[in-house]
């Protein structure tokens, strides 16, 4: 009769007065007034978290490689200055030498890390709020093996947001994150793929049901007016009390996917280059260029590095020097007068953004290591810069960067002489070296070692 | 009489074994509550976690883990009320007691769909956007100025409500009425209530069936 369940109120009156007709044993348990949920949406369902997952799905495995890859670019097993997680352990299995062909390697990994990651933002937030009642669904703890799963899901939402934001935040020079970003973005990303193929393993059968359970194209055909909340399952994501749609699933997918190539649109272009880089309006590196031949993107200065007039002034000498002891000295005028090569190569950097070819010329690598007796089969070579503080001011190269012919270090750049930002009076530049490995302001370069102790 | 006396036994030694691993896995299921599936993946996944997590927490071991459970729990709490009560209010304010119409819901989709492109757009910026990055840090590095950032932000923005108002405009004049011939939707809705003067335009509207039918006529 009263039973039903009115949310308390007003109605609470009646049925406290039948209740007293009831003998205590026989009352039905007193209804608790029911929460209604706040979280009605029908568009919630096993479906719709499965389309959004399949996307992650694709998504994140190549954000994790190509973010692999990245740190193999380094080449962090050649020596310990270029490594910056040397307790990595097991964690660099897949280290190898980092090839310089084809030139636009890095570029493109890079380039697609990064601006694929900006655009799954919005995917991974609609996947989250497809899935947010199952954060406060009760009980919260069904058994050891649920609360192992939500320990599980902790990592994976912590640990995915952890290194979407650091990613971020990282390619935008805001460095408010706890500790260096390499660890922290390197690290993060196992324990965020950890957790992802656990998740998957699990979820993978109900993903491929739920697809299965409706067409996807037919959706897309399906406008609000006809939209209905999926059927009720075991899944706990379709909502109890669904209200009415505000949106369609498709139009709900088009919003997200909108969002998506809108990121793309004013991000893309700094790494894409052509007609989107001046489209590129929000992404750091992005936007329209100067047309002089030094107008391409830094992300040290000459005033960040510290860079002294002395220090690369009419004075400055390159010392060029081998682990057999032999050692020469070199001023620019020196330099310019060798055998000067051109090599028309970008400027990739690990934040995502490139630049197109600029035409370096320069003193081939493998010339200046045939000054200090290493004529055939050059090795690796240790750059120093004359940047007194700060990371990469120094680096190592493998014996592949150097011998390639298109290795420079360079004294030019597009017709010009470099510009200071740029490196004057000598960089290195290295066909797919990560940006900070192609050295600025360089002052000495030792042949056959790859580390401080090394040196002659 | 010799053939079937052994391979009887094996049947009967078979079922048995299932018996005891059917209980096995009752037990299982009863202690644990999923499969041993469950368990072993679980476990594989929390070895590789944990060997990263090791080193990840090396340094800074409580900062980071304040990051990752932070992360966590600012999105799921702060962040998904927050835009979840925006769009609530959304509704609210643009139906004013009024029952939603497909044209109401048209208006509301029309704010909601540029306002969350620009909120993202803010997100995922915000360093930029908001300076938080720091003028000279940013300078410095680039030796371009932070300032771009914020003015470029609003025009997307500006542009994405103005696109999104346009094609309201041209929905609107697609589906406008044509005649005199009255709403045959379900029940004519409510006269605005003054004010408002977008909510109040929204309430004029059609319902949608009708709207449907001379949206098709002016399109023949």
């Amino acid at each position: 009769m009263t039973s039903l369940p009115s949310g308390g109120g007003p109605s609470g009156g009646p049925r406290r007065g039948a209740a007293r007709l009831v003998p205590p044993r026989l009352r039905p348990p007193v209804p608790l007034p029911r929460v209604r949920s706040p979280f009605r949406s029908p568009l919630r369902g096993p479906w719709l978290t499965s389309v959004l997952g399949t996307v992650l799905l694709v998504g994140i495995p190549v954000l994790f490689v190509t973010g692999l890859l990245s740190y193999a670019a380094y080449n962090p097993d050649l020596s310990r200055i270029n490594d910056k997680t040397p307790g990595k352990g097991l964690l660099g299995f897949y280290l190898f030498s980092w090839p310089t062909h084809p030139y636009w390697l890095y570029r493109v990994t890079q380039g697609v890390h990064v601006t694929l990651g900006v655009v799954l933002v919005p995917v991974l937030l609609a996947k989250l709020w497809s899935v947010v009642p199952k954060l406060f669904a009760l009980p919260p703890v069904r058994s050891v093996g649920h609360a192992l799963e939500r320990l599980s899901l902790l990592l994976l939402v912590g640990g995915g947001i952890f290194e979407f934001a650091t990613g971020i935040l990282n390619t935008q020079l805001d460095y408010i994150f706890p500790g260096s970003f390499y660890p922290l973005h390197f690290y993060g990303a196992w324990v965020f793929f950890g957790a992802v193929l656990a998740h998957v393993a699990l979820k993978l059968p109900l993903a491929v049901r739920s697809l299965r359970s409706r067409s996807f194209r037919e959706e897309l055909r399906t406008p609000r007016s006809r939209t209905r909340p999926e059927p009720a399952d075991e899944s706990g994501l379709v909502a109890a009390e669904p209200a009415e749609p505000t949106v369609s699933r498709r139009g709900a997918l088009g919003m997200v996917g909108l969002g998506s190539l809108v990121l793309f649109v004013v991000t893309g272009g700094q790494s894409i280059g052509g007609p989107l880089r001046r489209a590129a309006l929000l992404a750091p590196h992005g936007g329209e260029q100067g047309t002089g031949p030094s107008d391409f993107q830094v992300n040290k200065t000459a005033a960040l590095a510290h860079i002294r007039p002395q220090d690369v002034g009419e004075d400055w000498r390159l010392t060029v020097r081998g682990s057999n002891g032999r050692s020469v000295q070199l001023s620019r005028t020196e330099l310019a007068a060798m055998a000067r090569h051109g090599a028309a190569l970008p400027i990739a950097c690990v934040e995502g953004w490139s630049s197109g070819d600029q035409h370096w010329e320069g003193v081939r690598l493998r010339d200046l290591a045939a000054l200090v007796g290493f004529h055939d089969d050059p090795p690796g070579v240790f750059v120093e810069s004359a940047q007194l503080a700060g990371s990469f001011r120094a680096v190592a190269l493998r014996a592949n960067q150097v011998r390639d012919p298109r290795s420079l270090l360079a004294l030019r750049v597009n017709g010009a002489d470099l510009s200071p930002d740029h490196g004057y009076p000598a960089r290195v530049i290295v066909p797919d070296a990560p940006g900070v490995m192609n050295t600025k302001w360089v002052r000495q370069l030792t042949f056959g070692a790859t580390y401080f102790e090394e040196r002659a | 009489m010799k053939g079937p006396t052994p391979r009887a036994a094996a049947a009967r030694a078979r079922h048995a074994l299932r018996g005891v691993k059917s209980r096995v896995l009752r037990a299982f299921r009863a202690l644990y509550g999923e499969s041993p599936l469950h368990l072993a993946l679980l476990l594989a996944s929390f070895a590789l976690c944990g060997y990263a997590l090791d080193r990840l927490l090396a340094d800074d071991w409580y900062g980071v883990a304040k990051w990752i459970v932070g992360a966590a729990l600012l999105h799921d709490l702060v962040l998904v009320p927050l835009y979840g009560g925006a769009d609530w209010v959304l509704h609210r304010v643009l139906r004013l007691g009024a029952p939603s119409s497909p044209r109401r819901i048209a208006v509301v989709n029309h704010i909601r769909v540029p306002a969350f492109v620009s909120l993202l757009l803010l997100l995922v910026y915000w360093p930029l956007v908001s300076r938080d990055v720091g003028a000279a840090r940013y300078h410095n590095a680039t030796g371009r100025s932070l300032d771009v950032f914020r003015t470029r932000w609003l025009a997307v923005t500006a542009v994405l409500f103005a696109l999104s108002a346009l094609h309201l405009c041209w929905r609107l004049w697609r589906t406008r009425p044509r005649d005199a011939v009255p709403a045959t939707g379900p029940g004519p809705l409510p006269a605005p209530q003054g004010g408002a003067g977008r909510a109040g335009r929204a309430v004029r509207w059609r319902s949608g069936r009708s709207a449907r039918r001379v949206g098709g006529r002016s399109g023949r």
